[in-house]
């Protein structure tokens, strides 16, 4: 019997899924029929960082691998890891930094383990020169309740290499991942900040700048409406040189508690956003920053999610293709400001033209935006039904990890391969994502 | 480099002591019961920069093996600066209520083995004129409740134990911590209805121990507001602890 109850990071859909922790690799298997057994069907759960239902079992039934957290082995000349599936980002930075490797692909936050990050083929600032997560994993093991634990690489059992790289966790579950680091010249990064005034300056910065540097993002004021429709600042960032590889020891806050409402509304996400705008475009220029405040910034405010209150939050990540962007970003921030809706946090970023092994991967080359919208079941109900015909409009598609709407029909037209993951899926496998887009 | 010697090497709260001390650079010997957890976290601890890790199987309620298994820790490793026993299992109390032989069992896992490898290494130590034994003993040792008293039995025999060592050793220069930890989040512990905002995570625990042998502290409660609550828990007197079901 288990007693945590575990939650998505939006703390929406509210399903608490009992967890079942996993302590060992050798107890996989065990663990995996007998769960099976119990309850028909589990799901793989990581570290929580998946915003919506794609990490929720159907059974409401997780095996926790977070306990699987240790180092397999390390090779500091080649910048080759081996590590088991719960280890997180954060982790395998503070022991790769000291050495001169960092990861080659990360997301927004270092709180997400191996296994999540493989199985949600994540990206990060830099997706133009080094594509998704996926690109950079070597091999893994892949346990599924009707096999031996097998091992897949791009040569080895192919087939579910490359069906379990954003495969949702869905086609076993993967007890350690081999990750190919990067030789970086320093911890530090170089950050160019500059702001800009709407959309169209936007896309013309990102087409230029991108290229020149290894990261780039921008956070857009997604409030703003007319001439300044979509200003907002863009940020690109290359690593020092300066032989420094350490971690500095980052001022860490914590939200305390969930208030009954959410505090944000329109009234304090204009004001943030105008704030945050001027305070940025302030710091227009040159500077030399620790890595985890350019990779991470959310990171030193433990537990944000709660700030939407007890309800939570969705957050609405799309990719249009760089033919339709400009259009479908217009109509869709049209869309969000008249609708009262908004987000703090809006971020905007090109994505590169390198594919991923991966059948479900969600990056396109193109544009991606993320937005978070407090959870208001009718608001948003309506509001996401207009920003999904843009963005079906558009030939673009939604993030999985971070969804908890999107209808099957519009998952399986933007994801074909679905139906490839679904011959490939452990029947003892399946997540309430899954369950709603692809079993109804 | 320290050389540490682990007993119940692949619990939570052992591991995680480890890989404080691995930070500085530490040789390892881990003993313990399960060949490939050992070998997992040996693997773990030399990724993180241990100087060496050994490891050996024991069971160690197979008494006649302490012996060998200290003489292969002291030949891989020359000199033992820190020993800690970690080992443990958390005994089922309504199992162990109808069940005399459950009930010694766990005796002699929590506690007599303990003793035992308490009374071999105390030797080495002595000879050594140096070191540190660190025993992970348990509140649940402070006071005999209902609901846990077994476990609490051998605890509180290893606590009495450790301070008369304590004494024994402190003309040698040998320290002896006893840790007694609340609630830990923890395999052994998986499954529990404890209460959420009391139980500490390994990590946190390992921090205090590895700060409390730096120290040569004598005693440490981990968290620390256990030693608050445990000095209440001690003061309700006995005729109305008897009706509490704790």
């Amino acid at each position: 019997m288990s007693v945590s109850k575990l939650l998505s990071w939006g703390h929406y859909p509210y399903a608490p899924q009992a967890s079942h922790p996993l302590a060992w690799r050798q107890s996989t298997q065990t663990a995996l029929r007998e769960l099976g057994t119990r309850f028909g069907t589990t799901l793989p759960f990581g570290n929580g960082r998946s915003y919506g239902d794609s990490c929720l079992a159907a059974t409401d039934h997780v095996v926790t691998l977070r306990g699987l957290d240790r180092f397999i082995s390390a090779d500091w000349n080649t910048g080759v890891l081996r590590a088991e599936a719960g280890v997180t980002l954060g982790e395998v930075l503070a022991l790769a930094v000291p050495h001169g490797w960092m990861l080659a692909v990360t997301p927004g936050t270092q709180f997400v383990t191996l296994g999540g990050a493989l199985a949600n083929d994540v990206h990060g600032k830099n997706h133009h020169v080094r594509g998704t997560f996926g690109r950079h994993v070597r091999r893994f093991s892949l346990l599924r309740s009707d096999s031996a634990p097998l091992e897949c690489a791009a040569d080895d059992n192919a087939a579910l290499f490359c069906a379990t790289i954003g495969g949702l966790g869905l086609t076993g579950i993967v007890e350690w991942v081999e990750i190919q680091l990067l030789k970086v010249g320093s911890s530090r990064l170089t950050v160019k900040t500059l702001p800009f005034d709407n959309l169209d300056e936007f896309l013309a910065l990102s087409q230029v700048l991108d290229p020149a540097h290894e990261y780039g993002v921008a956070w857009i004021d997604c409030l703003s409406s007319g001439a300044s429709l979509g200003r907002g600042i863009y940020m690109s960032a290359d690593h020092a040189a300066d032989g420094h590889y350490s971690s500095h020891a980052r001022r860490v806050r914590r939200v305390p508690f969930a208030l009954p409402w959410s505090p944000v509304n329109r009234v304090t996400l204009k004001a943030f956003n105008a704030l945050y705008y001027r305070r940025q475009a302030a710091r227009a220029g040159t500077a030399e920053v620790d890595y985890a405040d350019y990779f991470y910034p959310l990171d030193s405010l433990l537990e944000w999610n709660r700030m939407y209150g007890r309800l939570g939050f969705q957050q609405y990540q799309f990719v249009v293709p760089e033919t339709a962007a400009r259009d479908a970003l217009r109509a869709f921030l049209q869309t969000i400001a008249s609708s009262g809706s908004g987000s703090f946090l809006a971020v905007l970023k090109r994505c590169g033209t390198l594919a991923s092994p991966g059948l479900l991967s969600f990056p396109m080359p193109g544009i991606s935006l993320a937005l978070d919208f407090p959870q208001h079941e009718a608001k948003n109900q309506a509001l996401f039904a207009r920003l999904d015909a843009i963005v079906r409009d558009a030939g673009g598609r939604l993030y999985p990890a971070k969804d908890a709407h999107m209808s099957g029909a519009d998952f399986r037209a933007a994801y074909p391969a679905w139906q490839a993951i679904e011959q490939l899926r452990d029947p003892a496998l399946m997540s309430r994502f899954w369950q709603r887009t692809t079993q109804q | 480099m320290k050389n540490i010697l682990i007993i119940g090497g692949s619990s939570a709260i052992a591991v995680a002591c480890a890989r404080e001390w691995v930070k500085e650079g530490a040789n390892l010997f881990l003993a313990g019961r399960h060949e490939t957890r050992l070998e997992a976290v040996a693997q773990d601890l030399r990724v993180r920069g241990a100087g060496s890790v050994g490891t050996y199987v024991l069971d160690v309620n197979d008494y006649p093996q302490h012996r060998p298994m200290l003489d292969a820790c002291l030949t891989a490793m020359g000199r033992i600066d820190i020993v800690l026993l970690a080992h443990g299992t958390l005994s089922d109390q309504s199992v162990c209520e109808r069940d005399p032989e459950a009930t010694v069992r766990e005796i002699s896992t929590n506690a007599l083995s303990t003793i035992a490898l308490l009374t071999l290494l105390a030797c080495t130590f002595e000879a050594q004129k140096s070191g540190s034994i660190a025993v992970i003993s348990s509140v649940a040792g402070d006071r005999g409740r209902p609901s846990n008293y077994v476990y609490g039995t051998a605890k509180a025999a290893v606590t009495t134990f450790c301070e008369g060592l304590r004494a024994r050793l402190f003309k040698f220069n040998v320290k002896v911590l006893t840790i007694k930890p609340g609630f830990v989040n923890t395999p052994m512990t998986a499954g529990l209805p404890l209460p959420g905002p009391l139980v500490a995570t390994p990590e946190r625990v390992a921090t205090d121990i590895v700060r409390a042998i730096a120290r040569g502290k004598d005693s440490l409660y981990t968290p620390w507001f256990w030693a608050q609550i445990m000095f209440v828990i001690r003061s309700v007197p006995g005729f109305v602890f008897k009706r509490i079901s704790l």
